[in-house]
């Protein structure tokens, strides 16, 4: 069964088209991260499936019943907000417990319910305190909790992760994957961070400017990127694109070669000179300025002694090379 | 403060402004509790000295208690004050709540139109005003003060109240949204808490113009039996002779309601519980 189906949905806030003709589908038990820079619409998409904005077209379907006309909390979903969004007078428990209690559940149940969330994020021991009383990380562990209570069909991340701070985002990061494996739910995350993205998806959607640009599988995108935007967004360092360095490459093309697939090589396609190194322990990024003039980043692993100022060589497998045509599609 | 912006000179300055200021305002205040205790003779011979054994008197005090009709106005005046502020602080919210939080045609219209009765003084309309409470027959009664009270009032309410309402937080309205609150639980339980430090600025704002006001008990309401205490310690102020120990002794008592009041929501201006809800 389909959890979502999204059918040319469009949003328009006045004049300004926000999103365009979307179409999708998410599978029972899916994870699928919409990804794009800030301004591509990605959180409005997650606000019309909640049901927090209305589609100015189109049709929205969780499990198998169009919602359109559905308030928020009957269409089976949970939200967790990036600012957490507890109610700051309610003890971690009435937060956890609010929205079955307006859905009149039985005492009973409400507590069996927190309980095995509480268990399960391991907030059992701050059930009587206020949010005001936890910190960050516990605070979005509430969030989180709040949504599990539900039993949604359906989960829906809005960038929860960009309160808190990179230790913690690794370790939450961890934690949502393995939430994901235990309820085996479908979920939607939002977020411009694309390693929360590679990391977590089944699915990754790319939006640009309220359009869908590309819909695969983490490694589907970052092998096979449809398109310049998709192939410069995921993967980090970002993909380097060459117009004028590389000999032979017919006018208008360009040339997009990872970081990772360039080597230092005495007799390679591209000359240059080494204008800033990065060394990360486990890797070392050079920054290259070709004879052309154009800047290239390239990830050598291990540890690397180039000193800023070298002219280098510098060699791509043709196999790793990616064209893009004037329009920035990939041929 | 930061120890190495800690600058002594500033420091001085600044309490001193605070200090001098707060003398000068302190001052009318000051002169009129020490001279309720003195007697007539002793108020005119010397105005600034402290009572003493021989002018100690608490005549005026006596005089305002025995006019029987004192706690009446007493009653009058907080009944007006109290009713008029809920009714700003309830009405002001919600309209406030409306025009921050939905999108609807005509909105930043409402919203100018409601500002207007910042720049334009409600006692222009003082007129009408009497004329209507004439004609609806509510000319003499606390009903036609709370009225025009409440009306003076609301604009600023809402222009205030909604520029802090458009600052809690989307995220927390729509988790209730979510959860299945109703819009009107939403307001009251989750942005009215949040909102409280700037409903006490609200109410201390229009608290004292309103327990001060002779003007509209003067034209609206001089019945005795709905004389408010402003109103009611004029009797006490002749054409030819003015009985000053009851003047300055009903104005003492007068003060003592305003800063209990004040208090109260002073506290809620200093208490916020917004820390935690989000970041």
């Amino acid at each position: 069964m389909t959890a979502l189906k999204l059918e040319n949905v469009n949003k328009s806030f006045g004049e300004v088209h926000v999103l365009k003709d979307i179409n999708l589908t998410v599978e029972e038990g899916e994870f699928v991260v919409f990804v794009g820079p800030s301004g591509c619409g990605k959180s409005t998409l997650l606000r019309v499936i909640a049901g927090l904005e209305d589609a100015t077209s189109g049709t929205v379907t969780i499990g198998g019943e169009v919602v359109n006309a559905v308030p928020p909390a009957r269409r089976g979903i949970a939200m967790v907000f990036q600012s957490y969004a507890l109610y700051p007078h309610l003890t971690v428990k009435d937060n956890m417990g609010l929205g079955l209690k307006q859905e009149g559940q039985p005492k009973s149940v409400i507590e069996e319910r927190v309980a095995r969330a509480s268990k399960m994020l391991d907030l059992d021991s701050y059930l009587a305190r206020r949010p005001a009383e936890l910190s960050g990380g516990q605070r979005q562990r509430v969030a989180i909790g709040r949504a599990i209570v539900r039993d949604p069909k359906l989960f829906l991340f809005d960038e929860p992760l960009s309160n808190l701070d990179a230790a913690l985002r690794m370790n939450t990061r961890v934690e949502i994957a393995a939430l994901h494996r235990t309820l085996s739910a479908s979920m939607i995350y939002v977020t411009h961070d694309q390693i929360e993205a590679m990391t977590l998806a089944d699915k990754i959607v790319v939006l640009r400017d309220g359009r869908i640009e590309q819909v695969g599988s983490p490694m589907e995108l970052y092998n096979h990127p449809a398109n310049r935007f998709v192939a410069g967004f995921l993967g980090s360092p970002s993909m380097n694109f060459l117009e004028r360095s590389v000999e032979g490459l017919p006018k208008g093309q360009t040339l997009g070669i990872r970081p990772e697939h360039l080597t230092l090589d005495g007799k390679g396609q591209i000359g240059g000179e080494v204008t800033h190194v990065e060394r990360l322990g486990g890797d070392t990024n050079l920054l290259v300025r070709t004879e052309q003039g154009e800047t290239l980043t390239v990830r050598l692993f291990g540890q690397n002694t180039t000193p800023v100022g070298e002219k280098v060589r510098l060699r791509f497998d043709e196999s790793h090379a990616f064209h893009f045509d004037a329009d920035n599609k990939r041929l | 403060m930061n120890k190495a912006r800690r600058n002594w000179g500033t420091t001085i300055a600044a309490h001193g402004v605070l200090i001098a200021y707060t003398i000068i305002a302190l001052f009318p205040v000051f002169v009129i509790l020490i001279n309720s205790f003195k007697s007539r003779k002793a108020i005119f011979r010397e105005p600034l000295a402290l009572p003493d054994a021989d002018s100690f008197s608490l005549i005026g005090y006596q005089t305002v208690l025995k006019q029987g009709d004192f706690f009446l106005y007493f009653q009058n005046s907080m009944i007006v004050t109290v009713v008029s502020l809920t009714l700003i602080l309830l009405f002001g919210a919600m309209a406030a709540f409306a025009l921050a939080e939905y999108r609807f045609k005509g909105n930043t219209l409402m919203g100018l139109y409601l500002a207007l009765g910042i720049m334009i003084p409600i006692r222009i309309g003082t007129v009408a005003i009497l004329e209507m409470m004439v004609s609806t027959g509510l000319v003499n009664t606390l009903t036609a003060l709370i009225l025009v009270y409440t009306a003076q009032g609301l604009p600023l309410a809402i222009f205030i109240l909604s520029e802090f309402m458009k600052g809690v937080s989307d995220d927390l309205k729509n988790a209730g949204r979510i959860d299945g609150l109703s819009e009107y639980k939403i307001f009251f339980r989750l942005v009215l808490p949040l909102v409280r430090p700037a409903m006490a600025t609200v109410a201390v704002f229009n608290m004292i113009p309103i327990w001060n006001d002779l003007w509209f008990p003067l034209i609206l309401a001089p019945a005795e039996e709905v004389k408010t205490l402003t109103l009611g310690s004029q009797v006490f102020i002749g054409q030819f002779v003015t009985d000053w120990n009851a003047v300055l002794s009903a104005l003492s008592m007068a003060i003592l309601p305003v800063l209990i009041l004040y208090v109260i929501f002073s506290r809620q201006l200093i208490r916020g519980i917004t820390s935690g809800a989000v970041k």
